[in-house]
C-alpha cells in the first residue's frame, strides 16, 4: 500500500491543484530504466503506464507480489464448501430421497457440482477481485485529460509521480524524470 | 529475429527515408514463418509491424467499413437464425413430438446438436487457457476469436438441453430450487452435474473474454476520445440525428473498458489474475466433456456404458472445436486487410497438427471400443458395436470414420497442412464427421436395445433439420457481430509478443 498522501498541496500557476508530473517515454527499454531510477529514488506514489504488460516490469517498479491469488483461492474455497453444504442438506437432510437404493449423503456423487461451483466461485474472485483491486471501475481519472496520455494505449510509454508522495518536490522530481531521457515531461492538474 | 528496429522502420517509412526493406523470407517457408529449424524462431507477427501498426490494423476492423460482404452474409446468416428460432418457437407451442424421436429413441438430433456444440467451445478454451499456461506466444493471434466462438457455441448448445425437456416453462426444474412437492433435484444424476458444468463453463468462459477484452476495450475508447478531441468531421449515427459515432464508441466501450488506463500496478495483478483464470479453465474444460461424457457412461446401455468415454470426449471436443477454429480465421484471413501478417501460415500448420493428433487419438479411441467389445465377452456390447458399422445407420459409422479419423492423416505430409485451401477442406471434413460421431454414439445404441421387440428407427423430421441449421445461423451470425464490433484480436497481448516490446531489446545483437 502506498503512503497516505501528505497534507502540503502543490498549485500551478493558475492555482489548479497537481496531480503530479509526468514523463512519457518512446520504448520499453526507455520506460524500464526510468522505473528503476524512480525506484531507487524512493518514490512510493508513482506508477508507470505502457500498452502492455512488461516483463519484470514488477521488480523495475519495486512491486510486492499481488495478495489477489490468496483471494481467489478464498473464493474457490468457498464455493466448493457451500456446494458441499447445498448437497449434504438438500438430499441428505432436508429431504432424502430414495435413488436406485444409493445412500442418501455419499460424498462421490458430489464432487462434480462441488468442482464446479468451487471454480465458479474463484472466477469471479478472480475477475472482481482484480477490479476490486485495482480501484476499478473508475470514471474519471486526471492523466486521461491529457491529450498525450491517449496515446499509452497505442505506442507510448509513460512515468507519473503523484504530488501526494512524500518525497515529492516541484523541482527535484522533474530533475529525476529528466535524467531518464524522456520525450517529454509535463505537469499534470487534478 | 529481425536486425532493424520495427518502429525505427516505421518512423523511416512515414518520414518518407529510403524504402521498408522486404523481409528476408527463406526458401521454402511460405509466407516465412513455416521454418523447420528449431533454432531459428519464426517470427509471429510477419512484415516488422509496430506497435501502432497493431493498434490500426486491430481497431481498423472495428473502426472502418467492413468489406461489401459482410452484409450479404450477415443477412444471410441472420435470417438463417431468425427462421431456426420460428422453429423452435414452433417446436415450444407444439411439443418435441414434432422431432422424429419415438418411444425407443428419445434422444437423437437435440442431444447430438448439443455434444456437438459444447465440443466445439473446447477448442476456444484449449487455445486460451491451455496453450497460455504452457507460453505457446502464437495463441495470441488465435485466442480472442477462439474465445468468442467458444461463448457463442456454448449458447448454441445450451439451447437444445433447454428446449428437449419438452415443457420448457418448467426449465427452473434444473435448477436447485425444490419442485412443488418440497423435492430437491437429484444431485446424484449427471443430468444434474451437466447443468452446473454447462453453465459454470458459460460463465467462466464469458469472464475470461471479457477480462482480456478490458485492455483492448480501452483502446478502441481512447482511439474514439482522440478524434474527439481532434475536432472536425466524423460519421455520424444517421443524417437526421447528428451524434458522432465516435461519441457512442466512447460511450459503450468507456463504460466496458472499466476505466481501464494501461497501469503497471494494474497490469501486476491482471496478469496474475489472467493466469489463474487460464489455469483453472484448464481442469474446468477437461471436466466439462467428461461430465457430459457421464451423461451417457454412467447408463447400462450397450455403446454407451464404457470407462473410455471422458477421455474420448474431450480428445473430440478439441478435435471439432479446432476444425471450427479453422473454419472460421481460413476465411476471414483472406477476407480481412492485414490479417495475413497476424494469422501467419504457421499458425495454420500448428493447428493442423493439433488435428492430426485428436483425429488420430479420436480414432485409436474407435478402435479400443470394438477391442473392449470383443474383450469383454458381452454379448450385447459386442452386438452394439457391430451393429454400428453394419446396422441399419452403417453410413453414419461410415461417414464417422472417414472424415474424422482418415481425412485428417492427410497432414502428414506438409504440403497438405500448409495449404489454407486444403485445411479448410480436411476443417469442413471434421466438422461432418464429429457431427456424425454424437449421432452415431446417441442413435445406435438407443435404437436397438436390448429386446428386438423395442427396435425402432429414428428419422429426422424438418424441424429437426431446421433447428440444426439455424444454430449454425445464430452461431455465425454472432460471430460476424464479434468481428465488426470487438477487438479480433489481443491488441496488447500481440504488442507484448513483438520483439520490440521486450525491455532488453537492443541491448544485446540477435535477441535474448
Amino acid at each position: 500500500m502506498a503512503p497516505p498522501s501528505r497534507s502540503r498541496r502543490y498549485v500551478n500557476e493558475a492555482g489548479d491543484r497537481i496531480h503530479g508530473v509526468l514523463a512519457q517515454y518512446a520504448t520499453p527499454a526507455d520506460l524500464f530504466h526510468a522505473c528503476e531510477k524512480v525506484r531507487d529514488a524512493g518514490y512510493a506514489r508513482w506508477d508507470s503506464f505502457s500498452p502492455f504488460p512488461i516483463h519484470d516490469m514488477e521488480e523495475a517498479m519495486g512491486m510486492k507480489r499481488t495478495k489477489l491469488p490468496l483471494a481467489i483461492a478464498g473464493g474457490g474455497a468457498l464455493g466448493a464448501g457451500l456446494a458441499l453444504l447445498m448437497q449434504f442438506w438438500m438430499s441428505g437432510s432436508d429431504y432424502p430421497l430414495m435413488k436406485q437404493g444409493k445412500p442418501f449423503a455419499s460424498w462421490e456423487p458430489f464432487v462434480p457440482i462441488t468442482f464446479e461451483l468451487g471454480i465458479l466461485l474463484a472466477s469471479f474472485t478472480a475477475l472482481f477481485g482484480m477490479l476490486a483491486f485495482n480501484a476499478l471501475p473508475r470514471h474519471y481519472h486526471p492523466l486521461m485529460k491529457r491529450q498525450r496520455f491517449l496515446a499509452s494505449s497505442d505506442d507510448t510509454f509513460f512515468i507519473c509521480i503523484e504530488a501526494g508522495d512524500p518525497r515529492f518536490d516541484p523541482e527535484q522530481t522533474r530533475r529525476l524524470l529528466e535524467s531518464t531521457h524522456p520525450t517529454a515531461i509535463e505537469l499534470v492538474e487534478e | 529475429m529481425s536486425s532493424i528496429h520495427p518502429d525505427q522502420a516505421t518512423a523511416e517509412r512515414l518520414a518518407g527515408l529510403g524504402q521498408v526493406r522486404p523481409h528476408p523470407i527463406p526458401a521454402g517457408s511460405g509466407d516465412g514463418t513455416l521454418i523447420d529449424d528449431p533454432a531459428v524462431r519464426p517470427p509471429l507477427v510477419l512484415n516488422n509491424r509496430s506497435f501502432r501498426d497493431v493498434t490500426d490494423i486491430v481497431c481498423g476492423y472495428v473502426e472502418n467499413k467492413p468489406g461489401k460482404w459482410w452484409m450479404p452474409t450477415f443477412m444471410m446468416t441472420a435470417t438463417i437464425a431468425g427462421i431456426g428460432g420460428l422453429f423452435i418457437l414452433y417446436l415450444v407451442i407444439t411439443g418435441i413430438g414434432t422431432w422424429g424421436l419415438n418411444n425407443q429413441v428419445g434422444w437423437a438430433w437435440d442431444i447430438t446438436n448439443f455434444v456437438f456444440w459444447i465440443g466445439i467451445g473446447h477448442a476456444g478454451t484449449l487455445i486460451s487457457a491451455i496453450l497460455c499456461l504452457f507460453k505457446q506466444k502464437w495463441r495470441t493471434a488465435v485466442n480472442r476469436s477462439a474465445e468468442a466462438m467458444t461463448i457463442f457455441a456454448v449458447i448454441c448448445a445450451a439451447t437444445f438441453p433447454g428446449i428437449h425437456i419438452g415443457r420448457q416453462w418448467m426449465a427452473w426444474f434444473l435448477l436447485p430450487l425444490p419442485n412443488s412437492n418440497w423435492i430437491w433435484p437429484n444431485f446424484q444424476s449427471p443430468l444434474l452435474w451437466d447443468v452446473f458444468a454447462i453453465s459454470t463453463y458459460g460463465t467462466v468462459s464469458a469472464m475470461f473474454w471479457y477480462m482480456g477484452m478490458i485492455p483492448d476495450l480501452a483502446t478502441l475508447r481512447d482511439r474514439a476520445d482522440r478524434r474527439l478531441r481532434a475536432g472536425g468531421e466524423g460519421p455520424v449515427l444517421l443524417p437526421f440525428l447528428p451524434i458522432r459515432i465516435d461519441r457512442i464508441r466512447g460511450y459503450v466501450y468507456g463504460f466496458l473498458a472499466m476505466g481501464w488506463r494501461f497501469s503497471n500496478r494494474h497490469w501486476h495483478r491482471y496478469e496474475a489474475a489472467y493466469l489463474l483464470l487460464a489455469g483453472m479453465s484448464t481442469p474446468l474444460v477437461l471436466s466439462v466433456h467428461s461430465i457430459v461424457s457421464t451423461d451417457f457412461a454412467t447408463s447400462i446401455l450397450p455403446g454407451w456404458h464404457t470407462t473410455i468415454f471422458p477421455p474420448y470426449f474431450v480428445a473430440g471436443a478439441i478435435f471439432g472445436g479446432f476444425a471450427m477454429v479453422l473454419l472460421l480465421l481460413i476465411p476471414a484471413r483472406e477476407l480481412y486487410p492485414n490479417m495475413k501478417d497476424l494469422v501467419t501460415k504457421r499458425h495454420i500448420e500448428n493447428m493442423a497438427k493439433i488435428l492430426l493428433v485428436t483425429g488420430s487419438m479420436v480414432g485409436f479411441a474407435y478402435a479400443m471400443e470394438f477391442f473392449i467389445a470383443w474383450y469383454g465377452a458381452n454379448a450385447y456390447e459386442q452386438f452394439a458395436f457391430i451393429n454400428r458399422a453394419t446396422g441399419p445407420y452403417w453410413w453414419a459409422y461410415w461417414t464417422m470414420i472417414s472424415c474424422n479419423v482418415l481425412s485428417p492423416q492427410l497432414f502428414w505430409m506438409k504440403r497438405m497442412r500448409t495449404s489454407a485451401g486444403v485445411v479448410f477442406f480436411v476443417s469442413v471434413l471434421i466438422t461432418i464427421g464429429m457431427w456424425f460421431e454424437r449421432f452415431v454414439i446417441i442413435t445406435t445404441s438407443l435404437n436397438r436395445s436390448f429386446l428386438p421387440g423395442e427396435w425402432h428407427m429414428f428419422f429426422a423430421t424438418p424441424v429437426d433439420v431446421m433447428i440444426f441449421v439455424g444454430s449454425f445461423g445464430i452461431f455465425v451470425t454472432l460471430f460476424l457481430l464479434f468481428l465488426r464490433f470487438l477487438p479480433a484480436f489481443p491488441i496488447a497481448e500481440i504488442k507484448a509478443i513483438l520483439p520490440q516490446a521486450s525491455p532488453h531489446h537492443g541491448h544485446a545483437k540477435g535477441g535474448h
